[in-house]
């Protein structure tokens, strides 16, 4: 699979879907990414910022997922490589591996991780009545982290739930 | 101009809460005819009255009356000072915490024990005969004898002209005179100087009060008693009035325009007209957010130290615009004057790095000073005559060290009391002193502090801990434990050799705990105990939890920081030092003792390059008094590393416990040594459990690695 390839040709998809698009008002907005070939999107409010791919700090005894934590602007950030925690592919480095680093604010505390994707692609508007539900028939992510899929052009967008891509160590590692 | 008089409230808990220690330290130490004592008890309780009555704390006011009265019967010595009424009064002062607790936590308290403890002071001011109650007796007074009699009260009040700068505030007393009857009252302007000689924080004018009330002499003495030493106060009766009989003038308000004219003349603002909020009790205003039970909220820091914060960044600036000078345009001939700046700045760093821990490091009496009054309470309870000896109070802690080592420490206490001092007959029969004594002991030791708590008791019962570790099947009859491991059988979860479990201790919380809570903040516990003389127990505490001192060592291609303070030494290992017993476990030979050797590229799953111990540098660490060798590949540099917790983005890792930024940028693992020891038993018995089966790839590559 020519990831690069891929990545090249997205962008221009997502043009093709934000033609006409008022970005003020209409709905909420979405950062898109590949993995694989696939196009997942999280809400953009929670991203705290886009990384470039640096080699983390391993955790010992960690699952395999975790690739470990890196040090931003001081703060210890857990690495998650989305890959690998959604069995999708297995993981390739390559220049447009990015890490989008994601922060939500729970009650008692916030939570700072990253999560390693193939490349970033867009900026989705959607209108809540535009996400349809996730179909259970199965495939590599788990439901619940599922918040929705999307029609853009001739592709389908997964809307992933960030609170619970959050909560990762708790359904997997303890 | 108002005052927003909410935002004093956190520094009138403050100081209350010091006050009621240093009534309780006081009250501890009071005798007989100790004047100076007493009126710092009745000071401290007279400014925690004062203070709850400026922020309408009514219910303080209140009970804090009750005391100061006491109090003040024993400073004019009305009153002998009898241990009984030290009890009681120490227990109103444990009352007068719950109450400015509850306005902190802005919660309700446990009412049921204050009104208790008030009517045990009421009872106690009223039963003596030769005491002199004057207040509480005209209370009782005014409400049955004379409850319709009105008096006409005649009050000249002169106050003095720096009055309003020690916060007082006339028009307050009037509204508070206001609230007993009618008032009325004329201003006397004649001391007023010429407008260009106004000063803005001096009052010029006095007072003629008439005040038509059933109200005592005493009450009215009462408002004005915040004054009574800055102003000339003559309280005449002038006549008894059946009816009501009044001619208010708008009094107040005559008072308040006389003083705006005085303002307005200089046109400045001041604290006089300042209109207070009607002190309504319920109204506790809003406090900052987050302010909780567990916010322990501000340091007081010494001005020394802040002075020396100052003048580093002074010095940091200065080396700042150097720097930035030299960059404007560099050429080399420059290179040496910029190696000469960062050397400046390196120096600069460190100074500042270590005024800001400074400013977190409090001397450890704060911990210390609740303990005369617990080793007192106990001694009351258990009947024993115990002597507390304070030491080295003004060693400094790191303020969250200090916070948790509080805990562990009253355990301890507690157990000395209990367990450790003798009753008094028996200590006579051994030939010791009827009194027993208990040190406690704080100094420096290293980057660490020692803290160390020893009685004269009895010490510990080296057979009696024995056979309950048998009983508890920790140990087997043959099994031989020099006196340190026997002892450390006491920190054994559910470890108890009282025979009885007693009001004091054996509530739950056990040693184990203890030793939990102190190895949580990286320190360790040690017991020596000598039969029949008494027992130590000396504890450890790394400095400050922020930052440590670290060795940086290589394993694979991972850096893992080990903390100093664990490393006994570092070797390489030779060949014939090197055992293997019960087939898997390797020890090697350090002098007399066998160090079982842990490699961390298994426990962590790391691939090395070297796999034989006999390639690899071994660092000794010791935990729990357990020596283990950390197989790694190289010793890289020694430095002092600030800790990240791993927890916030992540979660508790196992033998991890926490990471570091390295000067690259990168981070590293701190590893925690004890986590390791009980990583690596926990392996060796599922290890064992599979004895039968297939032995594990780990076990034989560890055995071929050996034999090679």
């Amino acid at each position: 699979m020519d990831i690069q390839m891929l990545a090249a040709e997205v962008p221009v998809e997502g043009e093709h879907s934000l033609e006409g698009i008022d970005f003020i008002t209409s709905g909420d907005q979405y950062l898109t990414f590949l993995l694989a070939d696939e196009q997942y999107a999280v809400d953009i409010l929670c991203v705290e910022e886009i990384r470039s791919w640096e080699n983390p700090t391993r955790i010992p005894n960690s699952p395999c997922y975790i690739k470990g934590v890196i040090n931003m602007r001081g703060i210890i950030v857990p690495i998650v490589d989305l890959r690998m925690k959604f069995n999708i592919s297995s993981a390739i480095y390559c220049e447009t591996t990015v890490v989008i680093v994601l922060t939500v604010e729970t009650e008692d505390k916030t939570r700072t991780i990253g999560f390693v994707v193939d490349a970033v692609s867009d900026v989705l508007n959607v209108e809540a009545s535009d996400i349809k539900p996730a179909p259970a028939f199965g495939g590599c992510v788990p439901q619940n982290y599922l918040q929705g899929l999307v029609n853009v052009g001739e592709n389908v967008v997964t809307l992933l739930n960030v609170n619970v891509l959050q909560e990762i160590e708790k359904h997997q590692l303890i | 101009m108002s005052v927003d008089l909410t935002q004093f409230i956190p520094s009138f808990l403050e100081e209350s809460f010091e006050g009621l220690e240093l009534m309780e330290s006081s009250l501890l130490n009071l005798e007989q005819g100790d004047d100076e004592t007493i009126n710092s008890i009745f000071r401290a309780a007279h400014s925690i009255k004062g203070g709850a009555g400026t922020f309408g704390f009514n219910h303080v006011t209140e009970f804090t009356h009750l005391v100061e009265t006491l109090l003040d019967e024993m400073r004019d010595g009305r009153r002998n000072i009898e241990q009984d009424d030290v009890e009681l009064l120490l227990e109103s002062v444990d009352c007068m915490r719950l109450l400015i607790e509850a306005i902190r936590d802005e919660q309700e308290c446990d009412s049921e024990k204050i009104a208790e403890n008030s009517t045990r002071l009421e009872e106690t001011l009223a039963s003596s005969g030769n005491v002199n109650t004057e207040a509480l007796l005209i209370n009782v007074d005014d409400t049955t004898d004379n409850n319709n009699d009105i008096t006409r009260w005649q009050i000249k009040f002169i106050p003095e002209h720096h009055l309003v700068q020690t916060g007082n505030d006339p028009l307050l007393l009037f509204n508070a005179l206001a609230d007993l009857g009618e008032i009325s009252l004329e201003a006397d302007a004649k001391d007023l100087p010429a407008l260009n000689d106004i000063d803005a924080e001096e009052l010029y004018l006095s007072w003629q009060l008439t005040l038509c009330s059933n109200a005592s002499e005493a009450e009215i003495k009462e408002v004005f008693e915040w004054v009574e030493d800055e102003c000339e106060l003559i309280i005449t009766k002038e006549e008894h009035l059946l009816a009501v009989e009044v001619e208010v003038k708008e009094g107040i308000e005559v008072n308040t325009i006389d003083q705006s004219s005085q303002d307005e003349a200089t046109n400045i603002t001041t604290p006089i007209e300042s209109s207070f909020p009607e002190p309504t009790p319920k109204n506790i205003p809003d406090k900052p957010a987050g302010k909780s039970k567990n916010d322990l909220g501000s340091i007081r820091v010494g001005v020394d130290k802040v002075d020396s914060l100052i003048n580093l960044v002074g010095e940091l600036v200065i080396t700042q615009s150097m720097l930035s000078e030299l960059g404007n345009d560099f050429d080399l001939s420059k290179v040496e004057r910029l190696n000469a700046g960062l050397e400046q700045l390196l120096q600069n760093t460190k100074e500042l790095q270590e005024s800001v821990m400074r400013i977190r490091m409090l001397p450890i009496s704060f911990v210390f000073n609740r303990f005369p009054r617990l080793v007192h309470d106990l001694s009351k309870k258990t009947g024993k005559e115990i002597e507390l000896i304070l030491k080295g109070e003004q060693t400094e802690l790191d303020k969250t060290v200090m916070e948790q080592i509080g805990d562990p420490l009253v355990h301890l206490v507690r157990n000395a009391v209990d367990h450790g001092i003798e009753s008094a007959h028996v200590r006579l029969a051994n030939g010791k002193p009827e009194k027993g004594s208990i040190v406690l002991d704080a100094y420096h030791q290293g980057g660490s502090i020692c803290i160390e708590i020893s009685d004269d008791g009895g010490g510990i019962d080296r057979q009696a801990v024995f056979n309950k570790a048998l009983e508890k099947g920790l140990v087997d009859e043959k099994t031989t434990l020099s006196d340190s491991q026997v002892f450390d059988l006491l920190f054994e979860p559910g470890f108890s050799t009282a025979k009885e479990v007693s009001d004091i201790s054996g509530r739950g919380v056990g040693m184990d705990v203890v030793k939990k809570n102190i190895q949580s903040l990286g320190g360790r516990i040690q017991v020596e105990s000598e039969q029949g003389k008494g027992s130590t127990f000396r504890i450890n505490l790394p400095l400050t939890l922020a930052i440590l001192d670290g060795q940086l060592v290589r394993v694979g291609k991972e850096v893992y920081i080990i903390p100093l303070i664990t490393i006994v030494e570092s070797l390489q290992p030779q060949k014939e030092l090197i055992n293997r017993v019960s087939g898997d476990m390797l020890l090697y030979r350090l002098r007399e003792d066998n160090v079982p050797v842990i490699p961390i590229y298994q426990l962590f799953n790391i691939p090395c390059e070297f796999e034989h111990i006999e390639s690899c540098l071994l660092v000794v660490v010791e935990a729990d008094g357990q020596k283990i060798g950390l197989m790694v590949d190289d010793l890289l540099a020694q430095q002092q590393v600030v800790i990240k917790s791993l927890n916030d983005n992540y979660q508790q890792v196992q033998g991890v416990s926490g990471a570091t930024i390295l000067g690259d940028g990168s981070v590293a693992m701190i590893l925690d040594v004890p986590g390791i020891i009980e990583m690596a038993l926990t392996k060796a018995q599922i290890n064992q459990q599979h004895q039968s089966s297939v032995q594990s790839q780990i076990t034989q590559s560890i055995s071929t690695g050996v034999n090679t």
